[in-house]
């Protein structure tokens, strides 16, 4: 029997090296004549072991980690020689096929990522073989009413962080008058720190399809588009191939397996605005226009897309969709709490002993992601925060670890659930300093259009700056605090609103570090010179420049 | 159509389906600021400063461009309201010259905004005069970003499109395609953005020069060098 050589290929394995990787073992298997095949896979999760190998021999498994192309010879070596010279028993990740031996991988419960680094996710043939395409073909059996029923009992929300029952929205969209319909998946992940949804479309691209396909029947949709920030290449062309696929075995085009449903792709690449993740600004960047949000309502299930129904879910919601009609919604919903059923994926980054990609059952507490999965802090130093949802989302402390994973539990404390970006940090970070990195992030990426967002997020940005710099006084902070409120209850779209929620939970939990910075000139981390520094107002000015200018 | 029916500031009242917040204010004779808003404009609600509460809304709703629905209770003037509507206009005249803008002024002063807060010397958006046509001038200084002329000179009005939006964030302004001076750009000087601009950031380039103190003569002068150097007989 042929062996099985399995190399994690997605774009982090790649930025690790495992394209080296793959070239060293295919010249080890020439060179010993080895009846062995290698499989781009895409990305187990452990990306803090990248670039992974897996061999697969007579069915015993065993994953390696790091492994570089110096080390191939050796890890082959434990399979099909009899050597041992130099290697180290520490590169082996898990020797059991469950992986039940890994506790980054043993913790999680994996259904949306379930194919990840399992597959090839270039082969059609290997998702057909794991099932792919069974819950189309059993949801094309349903009535498009009963699907709705079917999603709306496992309790699954949007995962892109608001958590509206997709179920609901479902039936809103089918009950929408106008036609064609429109389905989008928002794959426009631009989150610092997060890539879930990369993650997914490279490892497993048809499950995506697969659960846009089943949606698409639930509303009567006929045009699909895929909204992907063009700094996902490897992922744009992935799709390109999966669609390409399952046109041609027939789940896509005209009449998808004799049921009479009509449905076409389209991809669209984002140009690399983070506001295009915003639902309304998505749509006017497909319609061609600039990327700017407009008021809601009309909500784009009623009057989206060239003012047609349209729906638009996360990556992640779609992916979730195929499980639910093969197992069943009381399945689904049992992984989860009462409120929300199934599993979220975070990426889990910063200074983390293990990051990557982890996928856990809603209402997992907080600590055991980040302890027992993620190891916690890197060593010697001692944890300090998690960010959740990004610049959008909220900072909590050490103490409130033990808080649920869950909509409603993690938005009592001012954070977010979020798109599933999950970053930590240990006592080396300024939490001033850390809320002005994001408020960085937002003031650039703000589109401008109104002026809580335009204005407002800059003289965020500017007040932290006076205080990272020891200028602010009290009255400056509670100036923060009111602008932090009229920015969240003035703005126009999402940005906005949740571009204070840095700041405010940062206040709520680490306002003796403001108070430090403030009070006494000093910065208990040790991160922000304190010196007075360049005037801050400077960031002010506004620039102006001509495209000619731009290419001097 | 039939009407709707909802309760503004507490006093009941029926409005044609399909009004806003702010018509069917204004039928009570309820005075909510706008600044952005062009009655004959699709509301493009960026000012923020028409701001209302709807009862058990997330955020708080702009009065211009939000539809009224059944059983709506709406607060115009709420301590809340009031609080976002001072933060937005300090906002805006801590990053613009607000000296042609009397109305905003106005609503300035009428809610107490302290744009001192910000700090004693204020940086406002600078950006260069642009004085490259015979009609107005463009002082971008002055620009709240209200979206008027763009409104204007697009698919409001002219559907000429010669300026649009550029840049973003705190950085983002009106100009031409590319930046390119204006008589390079598709405008047909139809004057229906500088009759839009609340804020004197456009205006007729004779009354600007007139204000800068420069007299009739003078500006015609200058206006024929100008014109002679573009076409090449300077001499």
């Amino acid at each position: 029997m042929s062996s099985i050589i399995r190399v994690g290929a997605s774009t982090c394995g790649l930025a690790a090296g495992a394209d080296q990787v793959i070239t060293a073992i295919s010249r080890q298997i020439e060179r010993r004549q080895l009846n062995a095949q290698i499989q781009r896979t895409g990305c187990l999760g452990a990306c803090h072991r990248e670039p992974l190998v897996e061999v697969l021999v007579d069915g015993v498994s065993v994953l390696y980690g790091p492994i570089t192309p110096e080390r191939v010879p050796l890890v082959l070596d434990q399979h099909f020689g009899t050597g041992e010279r130099g290697f180290q028993s520490d590169w082996i990740v898990s020797r059991r096929r469950d992986k039940s031996d890994y506790p980054f991988l043993a913790r999680q419960v994996k259904v949306t990522t379930q194919l990840c680094g399992i597959i090839n996710p270039h082969s059609l043939d290997d998702y057909l073989a794991n099932g792919g395409y069974q819950a189309l073909r059993q949801a094309l059996k349903y009535t498009p009413e009963e699907i709705i029923q079917l999603i709306k009992a496992s309790n699954l929300r949007g995962r892109g962080g608001a958590g509206f029952p997709t179920g609901m929205k479902w039936e809103i969209t089918r009950r929408a008058q106008g036609a064609p319909k429109y389905i989008i998946c928002n794959a426009d992940e631009g989150d610092p720190g997060a890539f879930m949804d990369r993650t997914m479309i490279e490892g497993d691209p048809h499950r995506l399809l697969e659960g846009m396909l089943i949606g698409a029947y639930a509303m009567g949709a006929t045009k699909g588009y895929l909204y992907v920030r063009a700094e996902y290449p490897l992922a744009v062309k992935m799709l390109r191939e999966a669609i390409a696929a399952a046109t041609a075995y027939g789940v896509v085009g005209k009449n998808i397996l004799g049921s009479g449903m009509n449905f076409e792709f389209f991809i669209k690449e984002g140009a690399g605005a983070f506001v295009c993740g915003e639902e309304t600004a998505l749509m006017h960047s497909i319609e061609g226009y600039r990327g700017m949000p407009t008021m809601r309502p009309p909500y784009p299930s009623e009057h989206g897309l060239w003012g047609l129904p349209t729906n638009i879910n996360n990556v992640e919601t779609f992916a979730s969709v195929p499980s639910i009609i093969l197992n069943g919604p009381t399945w689904f919903a049992s992984i989860g709490t009462a409120q929300s059923g199934g599993t979220k994926t975070f990426a889990l980054t910063g200074a983390i002993k293990k990051s990557g990609l982890v996928e856990a059952p809603i209402g997992m507490p907080l600590r055991e992601l980040i302890f027992e999965i993620g190891g916690g802090a890197k060593s010697g130093r001692e944890f300090k925060a998690v960010q959740l949802g990004g610049p959008s989302g909220g900072c909590l402390p050490a103490a409130l670890l033990d808080t649920r994973i869950d909509y409603q539990d993690l938005k009592a404390t001012g954070a977010i659930m979020g798109s599933g970006g999950m970053v930590t940090v240990d006592d080396t970070t300024c939490m001033v300093d850390f809320a002005r990195y994001f408020l960085a992030f937002t003031q650039d990426e703000s589109c401008g259009k109104c002026v809580p967002c335009r204005v407002g997020t800059r003289k965020l940005l500017n007040l932290l700056t006076k205080i990272t710099r020891g200028r602010a006084t009290e009255r400056d902070v509670e100036h923060m605090e009111s602008l932090c409120e009229t920015v969240r209850l003035g703005s126009l779209c999402g940005l906005g609103q949740t571009a204070p929620n840095p700041i405010l939970t940062t206040l709520k939990y680490f306002k003796d570090e403001y108070m430090a910075h403030v009070l006494d000139h000093h910065c208990p981390a040790g991160v922000c010179a304190m010196d007075g520094g360049e005037p801050f107002e400077l960031l002010a000015s506004a620039k102006i420049s001509t495209r000619a200018e731009e290419l001097a | 159509m039939s009407d709707v029916t909802l309760t503004i500031d507490g006093q009941l009242t029926i409005v044609p389906q399909g009004a806003t917040i702010l018509q069917a204010a204004r039928r009570l004779d309820k005075q909510i600021p706008t600044v952005c808003y062009h009655p004959h404009f699709t509301p493009p609600s960026l000012c923020r400063v028409c701001v209302v509460e709807v009862e058990n809304a997330r955020v708080l709703a702009p009065a211009c461009s939000r539809i009224v629905e059944n059983g709506m209770r709406v607060q115009t003037d709420s301590a809340r309201v009031q609080r976002a509507r001072k933060g937005l206009l300090e906002m805006l005249d801590s990053a613009v010259d607000l000296s042609d803008a009397p109305e905003i002024q106005a609503y300035a002063n009428a809610y107490g905004a302290e744009p001192a807060r910000y700090g004693a010397q204020i940086k406002r958006r600078a950006f260069p005069l642009f004085d490259d046509n015979p009609f107005y001038i463009r002082d971008y200084t002055k620009c709240i970003m209200c979206w008027r002329c763009v409104q204007a000179c697009g698919e409001d009005a002219q559907y000429t499109f010669a300026i649009h939006r550029a840049g973003r964030g705190f950085d983002a302004h009106i100009a031409t395609f590319e930046n390119v001076p204006l008589p390079e750009s598709t405008c047909v000087y139809c004057g229906n953005c500088v009759q839009a601009c609340p804020s004197g950031a456009l205006k007729p380039r004779r009354e600007y020069w007139l204000e800068h103190g420069l007299d009739l003569k003078e500006l015609a002068r200058v206006s024929q060098l100008e014109r002679r150097e573009k076409s090449g007989d300077a001499k």
